[in-house]
């Protein structure tokens, strides 16, 4: 990505709105303005990163605000409807005068086929539940903090459940399960990337401070795990968790395991960092002034790599989900009723399910949407942070 | 050359030493050991435990005595006699059940690894010498679109279209007539007809990635003044592209294998669970489901050996194609 960058022409005439305020290309207020300042100027500039930021705030948004933003909680099953299709909402309804603003969904009618026996689902053109916004349904506990039982989206009739996004095998609401996957998933990476840049931060740390026998050993340790085959050796871990734990002491489980494995690629950026900077004038000067060795990192060292590392943490989340998504997925991670978008498409294991219920794979649109919004924004942040690529 | 060479393999050795480290930790890791879950699934099927087998057990193990004994008893078994132990899930030695498994899933990665070059090749030299055309750009979008993929998704969607629309299934390796019949040519070509749906299944992420360096390392080469000094000389373009610019481009592709490698067999690990293939994937997760340590501390050593043989073979090939290297 780096060499499209230096390799795009600039463009010559910028957005009126920049030259009104009066930055950017004025030498001035280049050479005052801040590294931040100057690296979201560059950011800004980056389309399709601004894009993959402006996601990802939107997908941590869901993940803070599940419990509000999904129609029922993901536990809830009813067993009469199974493999219930999704109920696309129509927002406006016809009427003589023309359509107005009431939303419905339309309703199911069940159909016997009289060979299996089998109960489907279709949509029912004629029935219509009506569907209301801020409506009292199901109590939950907000941040497992106080009692509320505001939902954004809802069925006026308790008695008849919606499934936006159709149901799964026992008949839970897939949209409600996605919203609270959100929060696993999308945590999971950022929790996992902060367990892996501590442990990247030190070993890599360590090994580009001081160098030599140091730095050897922890170098052959970096190739040796990075070259095992990940996935055999995640499960492997994964399966020596035990089936009795409690469910938050499986996800931190699996996140240190998966950290196990993601703090390498952290730790060889730190490094070369810390190699290419011990040389330059200004760590030279911080010693010569009698700065220790934690001021001389912390205080000189770090800031100036900062950004460089925040880029990198951006661009490792990705993977972390992925893996966890993999784990899960096999039955290895997490267990309901923990729900994660791994946990999700376990239900899509088998071609039976996937054939009678399709949009058991929308989680995997999830997955998907997150991982290259979290690219794409890790992708502009680090060719914002390189200040030798303007 | 051969000093290279001789450094490379002696390398190698404390890398395989900690690979079966590792593996033995995880047959470690589950509470209880191996004989107590060997009793309790005799139990449960209702069999009687005979004390002297026990015994023999226990001998043969090491169980009950520290650690790095058994580790060494271990180790003894593998490399003086073959003997991986037993697989209590399946009442057999696990060398009978992971050598032709492993067969296939080398044949699996290496078919990838084939399918990836091939596939990344051209299409990163025209992304590099058509940059910023219509075509780079889809290129560009399938790369990102495969970088995000699971494989295991695409597996899924795969098997759901072919089975929405073609009406067939995708999963195995072999038709049924095929399944367990010994080797012959046409079991080959039934293989072969059946490999290449995992194969770009798996591929894909590695072809992704590989574009994107290609394009990058051709993009790099392209700028440089020689390239210039040719063109001006009047060379033809195409020749002025493959004589060396693409050469030159050529030697990151390869010392890339070294982590393709690790990433395909993982990819083909979790296919071949989806897909149901007759390879380790499938087997190995059992065994871990069941806690059958033996069998998958045995699968998790052998695919990160093989692996680790892929990448000695990938770095010699980069010291053959590029002198620097070999007298580093």
């Amino acid at each position: 990505m780096t060499t499209d960058v230096k390799a795009s022409p600039q463009p010559i005439a910028r957005p009126a709105e920049h030259e009104d305020r009066g930055f950017e290309h004025t030498e001035s207020s280049v050479s005052v303005a801040s590294q931040w300042q100057l690296m979201w100027w560059k950011f800004r500039k980056h389309k399709l990163a601004m894009g993959g930021g402006i996601v990802t705030i939107l997908l941590y948004l869901v993940a803070i605000f599940v419990e509000f933003l999904a129609p029922s909680s993901p536990g809830v099953i009813r067993a009469d409807y199974t493999w219930a299709p999704p109920q696309g909402l129509h927002l406006f309804r016809q009427t003589e005068t023309g359509s107005v603003f009431d939303p419905y969904v339309n309703g199911y009618s069940v159909e016997i086929d009289p060979v299996a026996l089998k109960r489907t689902f279709v949509i029912d053109e004629e029935k219509i539940v009506d569907i209301g916004f801020f409506i009292k349904g199901e109590p939950y506990k907000m941040w497992g903090l106080w009692e509320m039982d505001t939902h954004l989206l809802g069925s006026t009739d308790v008695d008849l459940p919606v499934y936006f996004l159709g149901a799964d095998r026992m008949g839970r609401d897939l949209l409600s399960s996605l919203i609270y996957g959100t929060r696993i998933s999308m945590s999971i990476g950022l929790v996992g990337v902060i367990v892996s840049f501590f442990f990247g931060i030190a070993l890599g740390g360590i090994s580009g401070f001081y160098g030599g026998a140091i730095d050897n050993l922890i170098q052959r340790v970096i190739e040796f795990i990075r070259s095992i085959p990940t996935i055999p050796l995640w499960m492997g871990l994964a399966a020596a968790v035990p089936s009795d734990w409690p469910p938050l002491r499986v996800y931190f489980g699996i996140t240190i395991i998966l950290s196990f494995i993601g703090w390498t690629g952290l730790a060889r950026v730190v490094r070369g960092r810390f190699l290419s900077l011990r040389t330059e004038d200004f760590v030279m000067a911080a010693r010569l002034d009698g700065a220790n060795e934690w001021t001389t990192i912390w205080r000189h060292m770090v800031p100036s790599f900062f950004s460089h590392i925040i880029a990198s943490l951006t661009l490792s989340i990705p993977g972390m989900i992925l893996a966890e998504t993999s784990l899960s997925f096999l039955g290895l991670g997490l267990r309901r009723p923990v729900v994660s978008w791994g946990v999700l498409l376990q239900e899509a294991q088998n071609i039976r399910s996937v054939a009678t219920a399709p949009w058991l794979l929308i989680p995997g649109l999830a997955v998907l949407v997150a991982v290259l919004a979290l690219n794409f924004l890790g992708d502009g942040l680090r060719d914002a942070a390189d200040p030798y690529n303007r | 050359m051969l000093q290279f060479l001789i450094r490379r393999i002696l390398y190698m050795i404390p890398t395989m030493i900690a690979v079966s480290i590792v593996a033995f930790i995880i047959i470690q890791l589950p509470p209880g050991d191996y004989l107590t879950t060997l009793v309790a699934s005799l139990a449960a099927q209702g069999e009687t435990v005979d004390p002297a087998r026990l015994d023999a057990l226990k001998d043969r193990y090491g169980l009950g005595q520290p650690v790095y004994v058994q580790y060494f008893k271990w180790m003894k078994g593998i490399l003086l006699e073959g003997d991986f132990g037993d697989s209590f899930g399946w009442n057999r030695p696990v060398s009978d059940l992971i050598w032709g498994r492993l067969a296939l899933t080398f044949v699996l990665s290496l078919a990838s690894l084939l399918f990836v070059w091939l596939v990344a090749f051209p299409i990163g030299i025209f992304s590099a010498v058509k940059q910023y055309s219509f075509g780079d750009y889809i290129a560009t979008f399938i790369g990102f679109l495969g970088l995000a993929t699971p494989d295991f998704l695409l597996a899924l969607i795969m098997m759901y279209i072919s089975f929405k629309f073609f009406n067939q299934s995708v999963g195995g390796l072999f038709s049924p007539e095929f399944q367990d019949a010994p080797w012959d040519w046409a079991r080959v070509v039934d293989l072969f007809a059946h490999l290449w749906v995992p194969v770009v299944i798996i591929g894909t992420s590695g072809t992704a990635s590989l574009i994107r360096i290609m394009r990058a390392n051709l993009l790099d080469e392209l700028r440089k003044p020689y390239v210039v000094t040719a063109r001006a000389k009047g060379l033809p373009e195409w020749k002025l592209l493959f004589k060396y610019p693409v050469r030159v481009a050529l030697n990151p592709f390869i010392s890339t294998v070294g982590w393709v490698l690790p990433t395909l067999v993982s990819g083909a690990a979790i296919v071949s669970i989806v897909l149901s293939l007759p390879t380790t994937g499938p087997l190995l997760i059992r065994a871990l489901l069941q806690q059958d340590m033996y069998l998958a501390a045995s699968f998790i050593m052998m695919l990160s050996i093989l692996t680790i043989i892929g990448t000695l073979v990938s770095d010699l090939l980069l010291a053959w194609l590029d002198p620097r290297i070999r007298y580093e």
